[in-house]
């Protein structure tokens, strides 16, 4: 009767469990933003990821969140993350001294179409904080910028103190042929520069519409204008890009909560082309 | 269909009175019963260790909003309709650990947990059940990101399914194709048996593991007349099933209308509970919670049914996406006989009615849908 009992069924590795990486340092960005380099406890360890994909960063007692890559997908040992301080996790995060343990998974998601770009003009449009998810595509292009045309980045935050990696911005800005157009909501006695909202800038951007692949990525409202302006320019719905943020719990697919009607932002994004996205950007509270 | 008719060598009768040994062959093959039993006042799920707690001679009633025991005095003991429990709270329990994480000294340690979820038998498992175990399949299957927690579970499970002998108001699974008759996806099926020929099963064997429990049974052969009342059990359940969804073209219906002004009405009477996403049995939603012991040592993270009725579901930083109770109960059935064929190629509503009768107001699934359907707003151009 022995063989009767056999033994139930052991369990496949889980995706829910994390690994553990070592926070290096944290480098303040602005007044509510900073940055994290991780890297693995053996130090050799490569992450390597494509440019637009995020990995679930936690906080051991506090919880996960999804964060985007914010680092150069060429030096895959260090895993770079640029974010708000807005919740629990993230504020824990903040704290960690350097040398303390995280967890993490992933990549997770799909990413911006920087091949895809070759021999066209690229814009990128972010507003506030999603100008750390697009980082990695400016990497790309500035490596390898003889492969595209123009290359524009449209950058709007609230004010000139909270400009996301300034200095980086402005030497490449002198350094490599990027056209780089920044907007504020508030400026300063002594901020020259442009005041409102960044879809402002997409009207008299120099790019030609018809060569173009813009890449977006901000708050939900701010990527719907700047779409109605790019498309008002003439640029084709499958090349515009954008970046979908929802509520994510697992980051593969399984928790439920990104869900966007039949999407799971996790799996199937968090990068799409517009042209998919179009119908579920009209509706509100979806 | 598995039916009896084409491989009559695996199916036999089991008297009544012999309930009682398959119970035990299971137990002696290391799965532990669980099956349907009475806790308060409704018939649950749960690990049984004998016949006795089975509900014999129990039925219900149920209507939106209602559900209610009713005394049967015929002595069956599958004579009750679906309770609020379903195989979902074996396979894919409401709590489970993910993982511990150890600290000693300046080290840290992450132990997943990789507990085999225990082998048991589902007992009583209706033809809609068998469905929706066929549904969360899917939804915990899709490489590369398999749930291996639902996968050994779902291994170490022997399904015993029951045909349904009536239907509850609430029933419509022949709408959703799922019922009343048992198709496949079993290890045994029973059908309960009470005419002249005596209170007995007919009990049919659908895989291998079933066909050997079924050999240590005292069964008797089963006849044609035995086979024949089994078909007349499953048509008088057809028969009495008075709840209707027409699900031609409902995705688009549901897509088409997001913006109508209908889902205000729904949302008016919603309470947001998240009583049907609880008592769904392919409702798949879940959230992590992290818990620490007071040295700070230890911290665990265990996954936790979540349901899109909860206000944080949706939270991003700044707020939550869904703070209407409209567009919450818009997402659960867009999503539920919509959204769910796109990403599953299945709908999500297997037709049970556990959402039906366990809403405390009373909201109607298959009347919503109705509602919004006659309702329909031609294809618009969308607004842009």
């Amino acid at each position: 009767m022995a063989s009767l009992l056999e033994p139930g069924v052991a369990l496949r590795p889980d995706p829910m469990v994390p690994r553990l990486v070592t926070l290096e340092r944290t480098r303040a960005e602005t007044a509510d933003t900073f940055t994290m380099e991780l890297v693995a406890p053996d130090g050799v360890t490569e992450f390597p990821f494509l440019p637009g994909q995020f990995n679930m960063v936690g906080a051991l007692g506090v919880g996960e969140v999804p964060i985007s890559v914010s680092g150069d997908p060429q030096t895959p040992r260090t895993i770079v993350h640029t974010t708000r301080e807005v919740g629990a996790v993230t504020n824990a995060l903040k704290q960690l001294r350097p040398g303390a343990a995280l967890t993490l998974r992933g990549p997770y998601g799909t990413a911006w179409p920087v091949e895809a770009c070759s021999g066209h003009d690229v814009v990128l449009i972010a507003g506030g904080i999603g100008l750390a998810p697009l980082r990695p595509v400016i990497y790309e292009v500035m490596r390898q910028r003889a492969r595209f045309g123009r290359f524009l980045v449209l950058y709007g935050t609230r004010s000139p103190e909270d400009i996301l990696f300034a200095k980086e911005l402005s030497r490449w800005r002198s350094q490599f042929d990027m056209e780089l157009l920044v907007t504020v909501d508030r400026g300063t006695e002594h901020w020259r520069g442009n005041v409102g909202v960044v879809t402002k800038l997409v009207a008299r951007a120099p790019f030609e519409p018809r060569e173009t692949v813009a890449m977006v990525c901000g708050p939900e409202v701010m990527m719907r204008f700047a779409v109605a302006e790019l498309r008002a320019r003439g640029v084709a719905e499958p090349n515009i890009h954008v970046s979908l943020e929802r509520n994510m719990k697992c980051g593969v697919g399984l928790c439920g909560h990104c869900q966007l009607r039949g999407e799971f932002i996790c799996r199937s994004g968090p990068v799409y082309s517009y042209d998919r996205v179009a119908p579920l950007f009209e509706v509100r509270e979806l | 269909m598995v039916i009896s008719d084409s491989r009559p060598e695996r199916s036999a009768v089991l008297d009544a009175r012999d309930l009682g040994s398959l119970l035990e062959a299971l137990q002696l093959r290391g799965y532990g019963p669980v099956g349907p039993t009475i806790v308060g006042d409704a018939v649950v799920l749960r690990p049984i260790a004998g016949v006795d707690e089975l509900p014999s001679g129990v039925g219900d009633a149920q209507e939106p909003g209602s559900y209610r025991l009713a005394p049967r005095d015929d002595g069956r003991f599958f004579g009750h309709n679906l309770g609020p429990s379903s195989a979902k709270r074996f396979l894919f329990p409401p709590v489970r650990s993910l993982w511990t994480a150890i600290r000693i000294g300046p080290q840290v340690r992450i132990e997943a947990n990789d507990d085999p979820p225990p082998k048991i038998a589902l007992i009583g498992l209706r033809a809609c059940d068998l469905a929706a175990i066929a549904i969360q399949d899917r939804v915990f299957g899709r490489e590369p990101y398999v749930d291996p927690h639902y996968q050994a579970a779902r291994e170490n499970a022997l399904l015993i399914a029951v045909n349904c002998s009536q239907a509850a108001a609430t029933c419509f699974c022949a709408s959703m194709g799922t019922g009343p008759r048992v198709g496949g996806g079993f290890d045994l099926c029973l059908t309960e048996l009470l005419d002249a020929g005596g209170h007995r099963f007919l009990v049919e064997a659908g895989s291998e593991k079933g066909d050997q429990v079924l050999a240590d049974l005292p069964t008797t052969v089963a006849t044609e007349r035995d086979r024949r009342a089994a078909r007349a059990e499953s048509d008088r359940a057809q028969a009495q099933i008075q709840r209707r969804l027409d699900t031609d073209g409902l995705k688009d219906v549901l897509y088409r209308n997001a913006e109508h002004p209908y889902w205000n009405t729904v949302g008016e009477r919603c309470l947001a509970c998240g009583n049907c996403t609880l008592v769904c049995p392919t409702c798949f939603c879940a959230t992590v919670e992290d818990a620490s012991d007071l040295t700070g040592d230890r911290t665990e993270r265990t996954r936790i049914w979540d349901s899109c009725f909860n206000l944080e579901f949706s939270y991003i930083h700044g707020g939550s996406v869904r703070t209407s109770t409209a567009a919450r109960y818009r997402q659960w059935i867009t999503h539920k006989l919509g959204a769910w064929i796109e990403q599953f190629g299945t709908s999500g509503c297997v037709g049970c009615g556990r959402c039906i009768a366990w809403c405390p107001v009373g909201i109607d699934i298959t009347e919503e849908a109705g509602r919004l359907r006659s309702e329909d707003r031609a294809p618009q151009p969308v607004g842009r």
